[in-house]
């Protein structure tokens, strides 16, 4: 594993200080940066451990909201009874990711940070193939290659990485605000506008950024709006436990008399390299029957923009049925 | 107020019930520096990813990965490997029990990591019945796949010790 110096933060603001500088990493749960640390992904020579500042701990109500402490694990946000009672997709969705193990480790400020399992970027250095997040305008081998996991929607011809966070979808889904401490002081940032497809980082003129937190900046925590919708978080995955997502869907829904849909939200996993809001379906929903038939045409509509690549077209399908299905969970139809 | 970065820490921890200071270079990981500093190889190092689940220990009485925890991060918390699962007169434990029994191996090598995180797994609370110990187990491969035989064994020793 790359060598590399280590200091233990006091503060939020020291952390924030020292970050402005491209050669320090944070360490929190530790379980992506000491593997980027072995395939060559990470560089950084110093490294600010931040597990033991509570400032950044703790699962509480501020107000109306739900306020998550970056340094939360999965399983703690998993079993919060106010994860399971004001947001049971996301709790859902942290319990349906990684190992018991990695769950006790990974934060929930980390997580959405996670880097793409894309095979051809998780290989130990030197790379034989291309690989833009590595090798920045070097191209992609998984576009020339294998590619039936990746993107759907917003990819590049220099990347077709997803993003595989499940919690991110949820947080997506759910309107939640992450709390963010940079040099210039705390902004927050909507979890549904975090991360960047490949299509929107290139039309800013920075193709290899995958999310809008800027260099210094640190995660402190999330804000989550209170909600009485049911929810549900809906993976699917090659085996029934610890596997990423093929794709996954999340999806908070109010019914009106008549098994009919009074407001509906909807977000897709694992098809493009930033959670998936169908917006154009949550227009739509309202007023809609609560039925598997009456819900296909809907999402199928929001889905039309899609492009599959060659091998994964069944992605399409797929999504369509998760989302369906989510949206029948949150609804209590099935 | 800048960071003091350092290339070696001084780190104190309580190891299977005993204190102990060492001094490490940051970026040794748990599972390491038990093997090879140590010399307690009861952890073993499957694949150093986070995939397998071999190098399971308890930190603080969670489950957790060793090859993804360093040293550094342990400062002043409690460490158990397999170990320090036997009793002091070296009877084992009621989950090394239940394995022996339930016959719950074949070649061993991931048994270690098998019953710390069944341990954990019935302290958590999570060995109610067949479905949930797969699910909370699911960290942990057997690539003999004695699945049956393990799920048997932690579900039966959750019986006779219960979780909170």
């Amino acid at each position: 594993m790359r060598d590399f110096a280590y200091a233990r933060a006091g503060t939020a603001e020291s952390v924030v200080g020292t970050l402005a500088d491209p050669g320090t990493s944070v360490i929190a749960g530790g379980t992506e940066l000491l593997n980027w640390f072995r395939l060559g992904i990470a560089a950084a020579d110093n490294v600010v451990d931040i597990g033991g500042l509570d400032e950044l701990r703790g699962i509480a109500t501020d107000g109306d909201d739900l306020r998550i402490g970056a340094l939360a694990t999965l399983n703690e946000i998993g079993e919060h009874p106010l994860v399971t009672q004001a947001a049971s997709a996301l709790a859902s969705a942290c319990l349906q990711a990684a190992s018991a193990q990695i769950r006790n480790r990974a934060t929930i400020g980390g997580n959405v940070l996670q880097r793409t399992r894309c095979p051809y970027f998780r290989a130990e250095e030197p790379l034989p193939w291309p690989c833009s997040k590595r090798d920045p305008g070097s191209g992609c081998a998984s576009l020339a290659g294998r590619h039936e996991r990746q993107a759907i929607f917003g990819w590049t011809q220099d990347c077709v990485a997803v993003q595989p966070s499940d919690p991110a979808v949820a947080l997506a889904m759910l309107d939640a605000q992450a709390d963010v401490l940079g040099p210039a002081g705390p902004r927050t940032i909507p979890m549904r506008d975090f991360h960047l497809t490949q299509r929107e980082a290139a039309e800013a003129g920075q193709p290899m950024r995958e999310t809008r937190l800027e260099p210094g900046e640190l995660i402190t925590g999330y804000r989550l709006p209170a909600s009485a919708d049911g929810q549900a978080y809906v993976k699917v995955r090659e085996r029934a436990s610890y596997e990423y997502a093929i794709v996954s869907a999340a999806a908070a829904v109010r019914l009106e008399a008549g098994q009919r849909i009074a407001a509906a939200r909807v977000a897709l996993g694992s098809v493009a390299q930033r959670p998936w809001r169908l917006t154009s379906a949550e227009a739509e929903l309202p007023g809609t029957p609560l039925t598997r038939e009456a819900l296909i045409p809907v999402i199928e509509r929001a889905m039309a923009d899609a492009a599959p690549l060659p091998q994964n077209g069944f992605k399409v399908t797929m999504a369509r049925n998760a989302a369906v299905r989510a949206l029948l969970t949150a609804g209590g139809a099935s | 107020m800048t960071l003091d970065f350092a290339r070696r820490v001084e780190v104190t921890l309580r190891l299977n019930g005993r204190d102990l200071t060492t001094v490490v270079a940051p970026r040794t990981t748990l599972l390491d520096w038990l093997r090879e500093d140590v010399g307690l190889t009861g952890a073993k190092k499957g694949c150093n990813e986070g995939a397998c689940g071999t190098c399971t220990v308890l930190v603080d009485g969670r489950r957790m990965n060793g090859c993804l925890t360093l040293v550094v991060q342990c400062a002043g918390r409690s460490v158990t490997t397999v170990e320090g699962l036997a009793g002091a007169g070296g009877e084992l434990h009621p989950v090394q029990q239940a394995f022996a029994r339930h016959d719950a191996f074949q070649c061993g090598y991931c048994t270690p990591g098998q019953l710390l995180s069944a341990v954990a797994c019935i302290a958590e609370g999570h060995a109610a019945d067949d479905a949930s110990v797969r699910e909370w187990m699911s960290g942990n491969i057997c690539r003999c796949s004695a699945y049956p035989q393990i799920t048997a064994a932690v579900l039966a020793a959750a019986r006779e010790e219960p979780g909170r």
